[in-house]
């Protein structure tokens, strides 16, 4: 059970912060020059997107949560299941983002989940 | 206009450096984890001495370390190509997190798990052959 919230937090914080991130970057613009003064600037302009403060923590909380995991269970397998995040976060791409999910490239989420669902499969 | 090979360079010059580092940071997150003992936070005692004895684990903080370096990586593609896109093409991450808990943390990867990871290296390849970008900048 502790380990099925453990998952959950990875996998749905995990996913929504990096929604967030994605929605703030798309709002500060295309990274075209990246020289160190300029990628400052983009953090700042970052920064004050607050889906960016939004995404980050949801991320850290899955960043907790993958600690604990991963002194209970080993990394080639935590880390994988992590990956169920995939399906989630081509809905989310498609919803939340307005992005156009092609069949191709749902074809290829799904080979990924059943990558996935082979590495949990392979659990001795 | 950008053009699309110089667009594809700098996206996959940057997934490269996410497919280095968020592994590499796993891994070192991992073998610090496993040095400090199973996660018991049953109360906020218990929390915050898991909490000091993660600040205080040089490996945990490689970890993240490499993890900040990906996550930097990470959040300049985002400015320009769909999060559908990177997120699976960074996912050949998981064969190297395979490899490297084999080869560093001496972990038993079975048949399938390896077969898992090369269907999921074969989904990153169809993700691959589709537009990085689907929606207009801002």
């Amino acid at each position: 059970m502790r380990e099925l919230i453990f998952y959950l937090l990875i996998i749905g914080a995990g996913t929504g912060g990096e929604l967030c991130v994605t929605r703030a970057m798309k709002a500060v613009g295309e990274v075209k020059d990246f020289r160190p003064a300029a990628l400052m600037g983009v953090a700042i302009r970052a920064l004050r997107v607050s889906w960016m403060w939004i995404g980050l923590m949801l991320m850290g909380t899955a960043f907790f949560a993958l600690l604990a995991m991963l002194s209970m269970e080993n990394v080639s397998l935590v880390v994988p299941v992590t990956a169920l995040s995939y399906a989630a976060g081509a809905l989310g791409g498609k919803f939340f983002l307005g992005e156009q999910v092609t069949r191709k490239r749902w074809t290829g989420v799904l080979l990924v989940c059943i990558g996935v669902a082979l590495v949990i499969m392979g659990r001795r | 206009m950008k053009s699309s090979a110089g667009l594809h360079f700098k996206t996959y010059l940057l997934i490269l450096l996410m497919v280095i580092f968020g592994p590499l940071g796993n891994v070192l997150l991992g073998k610090g984890m496993k040095r400090i003992g199973a996660a018991n936070i049953g109360t906020a005692a218990e929390a915050l001495d898991l909490l000091s004895r993660v600040l205080t684990s040089g490996t945990i903080w490689l970890g993240i370390a490499s993890l900040i370096t990906f996550f930097v990586a990470y959040t300049l593609v985002l400015s320009w190509a769909d999060y559908s896109y990177v997120q699976p093409a960074s996912s050949v991450a998981y064969g190297v997190v395979a490899l490297l808990a084999h080869f560093i943390l001496r972990e038993v990867v079975t048949p399938m798990r390896w077969m898992g990871v090369l269907v999921i290296c074969l989904g990153v390849l169809v993700v691959g052959h589709t537009a990085p970008r689907t929606t207009e900048p801002t």
